[in-house]
């Protein structure tokens, strides 16, 4: 990874030049990260403590953890991180699953029905949701009755991510899977279903891992779709909208916004954490082909 | 491998076409053809029934000048957020892939911002401008009052967080272009005797051209679209002054209740946008070369 881009030889002046830039760079990321660093800090100070000073590393009379039991319990946290969980999970398995189906056959069958739907999942990449919200609104909360559960921000979700998902797997398949594999494992007897998730699906991790990253980022931060579908039903909402109805709430109790705010982000956080190669290699896939 | 009968081309469209074009036309295809009917009536969100208007809610849209004036606010956001993103992500780019210490672990930690979504990032800033940097006034009475009590400043305050945001993100784009220049490449023109600002102005920046395409596609359509960040940051005030073309059309539908005017808005919104980015990718991918 390391490589020198300048392409010229290092000498002392280079050595100099090096560490500027390297104290240049960790000044930056502190500039960076003090947003993130003020919260935490303010997390575990009372709210007496956080008026008074805001930019005081500790609280004088010590630290707290009132602030997180009473944004948990609050928010209620736990629930609204399984509804997370749930959406984002079943959401992001959808998209992988019935995406990399439809590419496949978008890639095989060469109708003119396909060409066509194709088309119209390319140009749906660049519509932007506020084009779409008012009539979703209209159509499945006015007329079908179906907003207030999980299970339409699922499928709503799966309707919005399969666009994206269908045109970098269709560039996947059409320049990196031989038909030959395909017909080979059916003339050993697989089905079509099984050549697909025998053969096929199994070659496509990567792309795959970029789907998920990009649409785990997506959904789990999302807030205006939820917010329009769930917004009746207080026992479904997700974490960004708690967040935002606990921040409504309690406005004027820092200590207790402060430490809603790291519990809201530290899950993704620690993913990243583990997952950082992944994730950063996902996203850079995803611009390219996308 | 065409199926031969009409049954077994069936069965094959139902289970790998289907599921996805399903979903794929509730949520999108149907909305949008009922969206631009929509802008034909006057629906208010509750009645049952709804006339239709013809062009009635175009002529309103160009009447509503809230929504031009939210519309050039957005604009001039985007013009300024972009350039600033960009030119930041370049540079840390280009320092982050010149063989620095840490550069790795420098590379993740600029990203983390785009990890959380804007409702917790504007709230955090929020706390930023309202707590932490009023408590510096005292010392630099450039932060005594609150950015997001003053309609100018409050500008800036959303593209601060915007440009604190993406660049981290656009910057590890730039990195995989920065890395995908051949390295025999930047070596002959060091011996040819080019000097650095040379080396980059004639092979640097005409092979980064697709990494530029990339970002000012995804930081244009991303800060035109802008709508979590406004609600949690400044909530479109003081005074409506940072009130994004995004947020006026929600509230225009679910607020006032209008609707068509909203739905017809939305649709004046997408055209700019859609204009302006295949603009940017048709004149960019003029500039691209190959190595």
């Amino acid at each position: 990874m390391t490589q020198d881009q300048t392409g010229r030889r290092a000498g002392p002046g280079k050595k100099a030049g090096a560490l500027v830039k390297t104290v240049l760079l960790f000044a930056l990321l502190l500039l960076y990260m003090a947003p993130f660093f003020l919260v935490v800090v303010n997390a575990f100070k009372s709210n007496g403590a956080i008026l008074k000073s805001p930019l005081a590393l500790v609280d004088p009379k010590g630290a707290t953890l009132d602030n997180f039991t009473k944004a948990f319990e609050r928010m209620d946290f736990l629930r609204s991180f399984a509804n997370s969980l749930l959406v984002t999970v079943a959401s992001v398995a959808l998209i992988v699953l019935i995406s990399s189906m439809t590419a496949w056959f978008f890639v095989r069958y060469d109708w003119k029905f396909n060409k066509l739907f194709f088309g119209a999942m390319i140009a749906a990449m660049i519509v932007p949701f506020q084009v779409i919200m008012i009539p979703l609104v209209s159509i499945y909360g006015g007329t079908l009755h179906m907003l207030g559960n999980p299970y339409t921000l699922i499928a709503m979700n799966v309707g919005f991510g399969v666009s994206m998902a269908v045109f970098i797997y269709h560039g996947f398949i059409r320049s990196g899977i031989p038909l030959s594999l395909e017909e080979a494992a059916m003339l050993d007897g697989c089905s079509r279903l099984q050549a697909f998730f025998r053969v096929v699906f199994p070659l496509m991790k990567p792309t795959t891992a970029t789907i998920v990253v990009l649409d785990v980022l997506w959904v789990w931060n999302d807030y205006l779709l939820p917010s329009l579908v769930l917004s009746n039903n207080r026992s479904a909402y997700t974490l960004p909208l708690s967040t935002y109805s606990f921040y409504g709430a309690y406005t004027v109790d820092y200590g207790a916004i402060m430490a809603a705010l790291c519990l809201t982000a530290l899950p993704v956080i620690l993913l990243y954490v583990f997952l950082q190669r992944q994730i950063i290699a996902g996203v850079i896939s995803g611009a390219v082909k996308a | 491998m065409g199926e031969k009968t009409r049954l077994g081309r069936a069965k094959v469209f139902l289970t790998f076409g289907f599921p996805a074009l399903f979903f794929f036309s509730a949520v999108v295809v149907v909305p949008v053809i009922y969206g631009l009917y929509l802008t034909f009536t006057n629906w208010d969100g509750i009645s049952q029934v709804k006339d239709f208007v013809w062009l009635e809610n175009y002529r309103a849209v160009f009447a509503d000048g809230a929504f031009w004036q939210s519309l050039w606010l957005t604009i001039r956001y985007v013009v300024v957020s972009v350039f600033l993103i960009n030119l930041l992500a370049f540079v840390l780019a280009y320092l982050l892939t010149s063989g620095v210490k840490g550069q790795n672990f420098l590379r993740s930690a600029f990203f983390t911002p785009n990890l959380i979504g804007g409702i917790v990032l504007g709230f955090i800033w929020q706390f930023v401008f309202n707590r932490a940097l009023t408590a510096l006034g005292g010392s630099i009475p450039f932060f005594a009052n609150t950015f997001l009590g003053d309609p100018a400043k409050a500008f800036w305050a959303m593209v601060i967080v915007t440009v604190w945001q993406y660049s981290g993100y656009m910057m590890i784009i730039y990195v995989a272009g920065f890395m995908g220049i051949p390295r025999d490449l930047m070596e002959a023109s060091g011996i040819d005797g080019c000097t650095s600002w040379q080396t980059t102005r004639k092979i640097v920046l005409p092979l980064m051209a697709p990494s530029f395409v990339i970002c000012l596609f995804l930081s244009i359509q991303r800060c035109f679209m802008v709508y979590d960040l406004n609600l949690s940051l400044t909530d479109g005030g003081p005074y409506n002054a940072t009130r994004m073309a995004a947020m006026h059309v929600y509230d225009k539908a679910f607020l006032s209740r209008e609707y068509g005017v909203g739905q017809a808005e939305a649709f004046v919104l997408f055209a700019v946008v859609a204009a302006i980015c295949i603009t940017q990718v048709v004149l960019g991918k003029r500039r691209e070369v190959e190595a």
